[in-house]
């Protein structure tokens, strides 16, 4: 065991992966001689090779679509993207190509690629840097989307991301990219995708996140004399892991979704459609969903508005249980 | 202060074979007669099938078609100089080069008819899926040439595209990539004038498409996209020195598109007739003909039957494709992951039973 924060675990990640599978390469905008601009790829191209951890020219564009020609004919791409805010570029080749590889070529084809981008906000970074579209992603099928918000999550979530057989979209909360540490360890493990964790369990109340908001729903719920709360970190965002949250629900009979993207279409609709279709008659109050607004990200000095505070999940959890 | 000319590039441009059908010997790429037949023979099967699909989609009997008339040059003497490993990243416009490169026909026709079916390779050739979006394909075929290079092996990618997509980022984020990389692809553009009604001149103010590649440090020329040697030639020549390391190329076939952008499209609305009869005279099938029969590789007796055979061969596949058996309604779900996600798996269970 090692303690690493979530970046580190990354590199942890990326590092088993190239020593284990020789088809894997990891490539993007300044990954090799730089690092990456997180640190996430520091290291490895020394280690690894100019061929295995490659700098690539900037677009994002270009990154995904060589991407996708690697991973048809056998390499093992992980793309970096190197903020999440620069992943529309690449949209087209996601939405059009990677997803329908698969389908369209009746399986005789297969797209198994991982792309990672630093995602979310609350650090204070340059505008566009920090969407979470989690969304986005998750309604085109053929795509899965991970968001860990743990060290060894991190870990044993991008392993199975990369020895996954279809396209995986990565989201790593950049917030927390250095908030928290945990013990890890050294040795290749997997996380199963699809696969929630209840990270702290309750009786009265059941909060269903992801990403950087795990952190501060736990901080939030820390702060409750009165309320026992059940904070499930969803982990894999697309397929989701329905049974948790039903089996929660169920027990708490109420239930609060946090997530930072915006609300409209935001993800936290499916969960509380999903319970609204599996365990209507399990809840004693209506869902309550704590988001962005429908609004572009503030900049740095508003952003904070803007994204979930303890403040307003404390306040929802409050509505929920008062009704 | 120093101010002087620090580059000077040169476009060539190459042609065998004029259009009454005289080929320069100097130019002239090795080829049988017995290969030089085979090229006339899947010229004159493209062209068969591309009408027979045209009144196919007039007649209901397939969806929205889109013709490869006054292409074929380009098409089949292009992947004339793959071997079956390579990579072949076809688009809309490529059927052509699908049917020579051992795409079976009925599957064409099963494609177009809307049956994702069609799109399946066989097993002994690597037949990428037909591109629907414009020029999102050229990324693939260089990352999938990358690939070659990475792991070791002697493939090339082949990609075809239109003049119309050399507007686009991909295009160039392709380009860019495929230089920096020195990757084994080589990217076949069939400038055919006309992206549906925008003509060539509105898509770049460059003289040539050609010349593109000196930008990314990528070999580039024009050939007359009308004479199946110059494009063999050319690619054969690209082909080669991608097998031995040597780069891409950027290879731009000046072609016609005959017919109208799509079974939806009126091409008279946009461009005159006199232009269309001036390209017709260029045809690459009558050029190859003229050749031909000058060289005594064709008689009448022998057209003849080439056609019959084309005709032959396209109704049996037809059929084929008639005949086909209806797609199994379950496998609406079975490709969109290696293992359907439970959420997929219970919309499959209500679809069962629905």
């Amino acid at each position: 065991m090692v303690s690493m924060n979530n970046v580190e675990a990354v590199r942890s990640a990326l590092d088993q992966a190239l020593k284990s599978d020789k088809s894997v390469v990891v490539l993007g905008e300044d990954v090799g001689v730089n690092g990456g601009v997180f640190r996430a790829t520091d290291g490895l191209q020394k280690k690894y090779g100019k061929d295995r951890v490659i700098d690539t020219p900037l677009s994002e564009e270009g990154i995904v679509g060589m991407a996708i020609g690697l991973a048809v004919t056998g390499v093992k791409p992980v793309a970096e993207i190197q903020f999440s805010g620069f992943l529309p570029a690449a949209f087209d080749q996601i939405f059009s190509h990677a997803a329908r590889i698969r389908s369209r070529s009746r399986g005789r084809f297969t797209c198994p690629m991982v792309i990672r981008a630093p995602a979310g906000g609350g650090i204070r970074a340059l505008e566009l840097h920090c969407e979470m579209p989690e969304a986005l992603f998750a309604h085109i099928p053929g795509i899965k989307v991970v968001c860990p918000s743990t060290p060894y999550d991190t870990k044993g979530l991008l392993l199975a991301a990369i020895k996954d057989p279809d396209p995986v979209i990565f989201l790593e909360p950049m917030r927390i990219y250095r908030a928290v540490k945990q013990d890890v360890p050294e040795k290749e493990y997997t996380i199963p995708l699809g696969k929630a964790n209840v990270i702290k369990e309750g009786t009265d109340i059941t909060i269903i996140t992801w990403g950087s908001m795990v952190k501060y729903t736990l901080d939030a719920v820390a702060g409750l004399d009165d309320v026992d709360a059940e904070v499930i970190d969803l982990r894999t965002i697309y397929p989701f892991d329905t049974e948790a949250i039903i089996k929660s629900v169920g027990k708490t009979g109420r239930a609060v979704v946090v997530h930072e993207a915006p609300k409209t279409s935001g993800f936290g609709a499916e969960i509380v459609a999903t319970i609204n279709e599996k365990a209507l008659d399990s809840l004693d109050a209506p869902v309550l969903r704590v988001t962005g607004y429908d609004t572009a990200l503030p900049f740095a000095r508003l952003e904070m508005q803007f994204i979930p505070s303890k403040e307003r999940i404390i306040k929802a959890i409050n509505e929920v249980m008062d009704y | 202060m120093v101010k002087k000319v620090i580059g000077k590039f040169e476009v060539e441009y190459l042609q065998v074979l004029d259009e009454e059908g005289n080929a320069d010997e100097a130019l002239m790429p090795k080829l049988t007669g017995r290969q030089i037949k085979e090229l006339y023979e899947n010229m004159i099967l493209v062209r068969t099938f591309d009408d027979k699909a045209f009144s196919m989609q007039r007649q209901g009997r397939i969806g929205s078609y889109l013709q490869v008339k006054g292409q074929e040059a380009a098409q089949v003497g292009s992947v004339y100089a793959l071997q079956d490993k390579d990579w072949l990243f076809p688009m809309y416009r490529s059927s052509g080069a699908l049917l020579a490169r051992k795409q079976p026909m009925h599957l064409l026709y099963l494609y177009w008819g809307g049956d994702e079916r069609g799109l399946k390779s066989p097993e002994n050739v690597n037949n990428f899926p037909i591109a629907i979006p414009v020029g999102t394909q050229i990324p693939h075929a260089v990352g999938a040439a990358w690939a070659s290079n990475l792991l070791g092996k002697k493939e090339v990618s082949l990609v075809f595209f239109g003049e119309g997509a050399t507007s686009k980022a991909d295009f160039h984020t392709a380009m860019n990539f495929a230089g920096v990389y020195q990757v084994p692809c080589i990217l076949v553009c069939e400038n055919n004038q006309w992206a549906i009604s925008v003509p060539r001149k509105i898509q770049t103010h460059s003289e040539t498409i050609a010349q593109k590649g000196i930008a990314y440090g990528v070999k580039g020329i024009q050939v007359d996209g009308n004479d199946i040697f110059a494009v063999y030639k050319a690619v054969k020549e690209a082909v080669d020195d991608a097998r031995a390391g040597k780069g891409p190329a950027l290879i731009e076939c000046m072609t016609y598109r005959i017919g109208d952008h799509s079974t939806s499209d009126d091409a008279k609305k946009y461009r005159g007739e006199k232009e269309v009869e001036e390209w017709a005279k260029k045809d690459p099938v009558l050029r190859l003909e003229r050749y031909m029969k000058k060289k005594k590789l064709l008689d009448e007796a022998y057209k003849k039957k080439v056609l019959e055979n084309a005709k032959e061969t396209v109704e049996k596949e037809v059929k084929k494709y008639e005949e086909y058996p209806a797609p199994d309604r379950e496998d609406i779900f079975k490709y969109t992951f290696a293992e359907m996600p439970q959420q997929l798996k219970e919309q499959f269970e209500e679809f069962k039973n629905g």
